[in-house]
């Protein structure tokens, strides 16, 4: 399960060859370089560390300026780990180019979603809120209604649904169809939608069965 | 920056259609192709255009006809839909609006626009 780091750019839409006209998402996908190898012995499991997009070195503090020059590599913005098994073989430092991903190939992917801020019971949870406006309703349409019984318990449950922060969290959006690839400006076109923020940054997942 | 990067997209991969110009209030006729079933079959719609909207990938335009039941029908294509043939231009018409709304609201006589 390899993949690599995307940049969001925004939506579009495009007209397929059998004249549907679908919603697509364009990524921009940068060189990515591998920046470190770990090993079972050293670190108890195996994975890829790779990284995207160039960084200025004044603005990278010391220890992270010797974990890139172990590879011989100049200073990344993004750092993503992927699990590999042993038998895969990468070589430190390598150039990992977007050829990896075809067309017509479905691909998983991760980022964080937006921030919503503090929202209610309704919008955090789809709770349908109080029904009605009158029969004795006054100012509590989007409440949450009780949340629990009285005396008996005489707490609340640990993990009610309640109002709070919504969003920014991890998303893993399964199963998008890569509609097309442009090698030149490194771009790859996802049918339908992904989490996040314009210009934030995505991992793509390839499938194992692809 | 990322505004460009989908307008390069856009430009990329979409055929873009070549039609003659026209604008609101003229009678034009739209050649489309619909499926029915696996046959082809190119359909016609002859109408005024009411109004066009949009900029890009989204444009649009509007067209309004008056069927045989003296229903009004309107229809909206988008300008670089693959499945319009071609549009002919029947009638150049003279309006001082860009959207002609208020063309839904007469009948008969006075739903005539000068050309």
């Amino acid at each position: 399960m390899f993949g690599l780091i995307g940049k969001n750019i925004g939506m579009t839409s495009i007209f397929l060859d059998d004249g549907k006209n679908v919603p697509c998402t364009v990524i921009q996908v940068n060189p990515c370089y591998v920046v470190q190898i770990k090993k079972i012995e050293n670190d108890g499991y195996f994975s890829v560390q790779i990284g995207t997009d160039d960084k200025k070195v004044n603005k990278t503090n010391k220890p992270l300026l010797g974990h890139f020059k172990k590879a011989g590599l100049s200073p990344k913005k993004k750092l993503l780990e992927f699990r590999e098994s042993s038998f895969s073989s990468f070589i430190l430092g390598e150039k990992i180019n977007m050829d990896i991903f075809k067309e017509g190939e479905l691909v998983d992917i991760k980022g964080v979603s937006k921030g919503k801020g503090f929202q209610g019971v309704v919008k955090r949870h789809n709770f349908s809120g109080v029904g009605e406006r009158t029969h004795g309703q006054h100012n509590r349409l989007r409440s949450p209604g009780s949340i629990g019984a009285g005396s008996d318990p005489s707490r609340v449950f640990k993990g009610k649904k309640m109002a709070g922060r919504m969003g920014k969290i991890n998303v893993t959006i399964k199963n998008l169809l890569i509609l097309k690839i442009d090698f030149h400006k490194n771009l790859i076109i996802l049918k339908g939608s992904v989490p996040g923020n314009k210009n934030s940054y995505l991992m793509i997942k390839k499938k194992k069965w692809n | 920056m990322l505004y460009n990067v989908i307008k390069y997209t856009e430009e990329k991969f979409i055929i873009k259609n070549k039609f003659p110009e026209f604008n609101s209030g003229d009678t034009i006729t739209v050649f489309f192709e619909i499926k029915e079933g696996e046959k082809k079959r190119i359909q016609s719609f002859k109408g005024i255009v009411i109004k066009k909207q949009g900029k890009g990938l989204t444009k649009t335009f509007t067209i309004r006809k008056i069927s045989m039941g003296g229903i009004g029908i309107e229809r909206i294509f988008i300008f670089n839909q693959p499945n319009i043939k071609k549009i002919e231009i029947n009638k150049k018409g003279k309006v001082r609006r860009s959207k002609i709304y208020y063309f839904r609201f007469l009948k008969g006589k006075k739903a005539r626009i000068k050309s």
